[in-house]
């Protein structure tokens, strides 16, 4: 009988309802704690804030650079992105990466910190679900300005879209509904790609490659899918959609509002169907390989 | 002087055969590095494509738009290849952080008590480690290079050839000295790591990494000529695709020269002044 089993014998009310508290509790406490400790170093808090900001305003800035060319108005020949679908394009990337860097980045990084250390024997020892405790203990307030950000720059864009002259955007309600359960989904894709990464330090011991290739992968979906369509980048589009499915990830939302509901090309309903398939699929698959991660865990060192 | 010599090839070896122990490491890490490079160059394509495709439609000739400031489709690209090329000459991961690392953990002590120049014995181990990392890197950029040999015009002038060699060294030893200089901070601040982390995204944007510099509207090339970051990817591929000449030339690498000089010096007064404040505890 593991550790786990046991506490979980001894406290267990006999009802479900208590455990699921308990959660909640516990998590509440992770959000005070984080708040706690990123407001004692506040110096270091700012700096992470201000520093975070401004990299996301020089890639603004790079973009608006590429705009003010008098002959670029669109990413593409007639794909659908104007200069402010492609920021909405933008913003819902700055959304979907901060809500993963405010929640579960730092947890992640911690993950093979804690495998390599041996360190990890403190997290399964305790009356919890492991994964539960890695990938939420953790919460970056200092990345809560760039989702602000982002939160403005989607307004911005959507507001010049729907108030623009000549053939005005309409959000309809279907967009506005879906638009942030497609960003929770994407968040949940990266969420267990990252968390499957991490795990998979317990095979590899030294993973400095891997936590880039995290940043490498996820690069490619900050940009409309369609523009990898040509030539050999056609066979990375279907690697980054169909295989490891983070062009998802931004796509589909950001079609969804960027975009008149209709018409639409035959493969975008398809592929918002396959963004719902494939996030429940990466969470499953990231649950196993987790799982599996803590059965060939050995601690280092005692 | 001979024992000298000596000393300092053995701790360059040795650098070395610690560097060749993660050659699979290297060799992944190495083709990776490629990945951010194409999707931008994706963008640019479709960037490129868009704009061909406003040109006609707003009846101007295509040709005008087939060069975006200043560059066509085929330049950016090879400006990408070349200041990846620059960047593996000037990036020096884990310096700055591992300076401020041994200043914090006590580390450090060896070098006043051992015959060894601190400065001296970073740049043998950075020497070793970039010398390990080319032996493995070549394969990777040979293979994308010779792929995308024709996004490349005529190859430049031999005098060319020999100012990007030079642009390329003098960016090896500005990126090593002035991550030696800002990792000595750890003298004044104990904890640097949201200072390097400033310091990372000056430097990617401002080098040039992310795109050739000249697209800046005038005002801002005024303010990026006056930092050092320009020579650590910009001003070598620039150097080699032509966009920079004669006298102006001349004028970059004297520039360049300077900023070197300047951060030997800095990184030799920190340290003087470094030492000075340090107290070490403990064995």
């Amino acid at each position: 009988m593991t550790i786990s089993q046991s506490h979980a014998q001894l406290d267990d009310p006999p009802g479900r309802d208590a455990p699921r508290a308990a959660y909640l509790r516990v998590y509440l406490t992770f959000v005070r704690n984080s708040l706690v400790r990123d407001l004692s170093y506040r110096s270091n808090f700012v700096i992470e804030s201000v520093a975070s900001t401004s990299w996301v305003a020089m890639n603004l800035g790079f973009y608006l650079l590429i705009f003010n060319n008098p002959y670029v108005t669109q990413i593409g020949d007639g794909l659908g992105w104007g200069k402010y679908e492609f920021f909405v394009f933008l913003a819902t990337t700055m959304l979907v990466n901060n809500l993963v860097q405010i929640f579960f980045m730092p947890n992640a990084e911690e993950f093979s910190e804690l495998i390599r250390t041996g360190r990890l024997d403190f997290a399964l020892v305790k009356p919890i679900d492991t994964q539960f405790i890695i990938s939420l203990q953790k919460i970056s307030w200092a990345s809560i300005s760039n989702f602000l950000v982002g939160v403005g720059l989607l307004g911005y864009s959507l507001w010049r879209l729907t108030t623009r002259e000549i053939n005005p955007l309409a959000i309809s309600p279907v967009a506005a509904i879906l638009y942030p359960v497609y960003i929770l989904l994407g968040v949940a894709i990266l969420y267990s790609l990252m968390i499957t990464m991490s795990a998979a330090s317990v095979w590899l011991g030294r993973n400095q490659s891997l936590t880039n290739f995290w940043f490498y992968i996820t690069n490619f979906s900050r940009y409309p899918m369609e523009i990898y369509n040509a030539g050999w980048g056609a066979a990375l589009m279907y690697i980054f959609t169909f295989i490891v499915p983070v062009l998802v990830v931004v796509n589909v939302p950001a079609r969804l509002l960027a975009q008149p509901l209709s018409p639409r090309a035959w493969w975008e309903w398809p592929l918002a169907g396959f963004a719902v398939l494939a996030s429940v699929g990466s969470v499953l698959a990231s649950r196993w390989v987790f799982q599996r991660a803590i059965k060939a865990y050995r601690s280092a060192s005692s | 002087m001979f024992t000298s010599a000596f000393t300092h090839w053995t701790i360059f070896r040795i650098a070395l055969q610690e560097r060749l122990v993660y050659r699979g490491d290297f060799a992944i890490g190495t083709l990776l590095r490629f990945l951010p490079i194409i999707t931008q160059i994706f963008l640019w394509h479709a960037v490129f494509a868009g704009a061909h495709a406003t040109a006609v439609s707003s009846g101007a000739s295509p040709q005008e738009a087939e060069r975006l400031f200043g560059y066509t489709y085929q330049n950016v690209v090879a400006y990408y290849l070349l200041s990846m090329l620059s960047r593996a000459f000037s990036s020096m991961p884990g310096l700055a952080s591992g300076v401020a690392r041994q200043i914090r953990d006590g580390e450090i002590k060896k070098f006043i008590i051992q015959p060894i120049d601190m400065g001296g014995f970073f740049l043998l181990g950075r020497i070793a480690h970039k010398l390990a990392y080319y032996s493995v890197a070549i394969g990777p950029f040979a293979l994308v290079f010779f792929l995308c040999g024709d996004y490349f015009d005529t190859p430049p002038s031999g005098a060319v050839w020999l100012a990007y060699f030079a642009s390329l060294l003098m960016a090896f030893l500005l990126g090593f000295f002035l991550e030696l200089t800002i990792g000595m901070i750890g003298f004044w601040f104990l904890e640097v790591s949201s200072l390097l982390f400033v310091y990372m995204l000056f430097s990617f944007f401002l080098s040039g990494h992310m795109f050739p510099l000249d697209m800046l509207p005038a005002w801002a090339k005024v303010i990026v000529q006056f930092t050092p970051f320009q020579y650590l990817a910009y001003f070598p591929a620039a150097v080699f695709l032509g966009k920079i000449q004669g006298p102006e030339l001349w004028r970059g690498l004297l520039i360049e020269a300077a900023w070197v000089a300047l951060f030997i010096a800095l990184s030799r007064v920190a340290l003087h002044y470094g030492l000075k404040r340090y107290s070490g505890y403990g064995g």
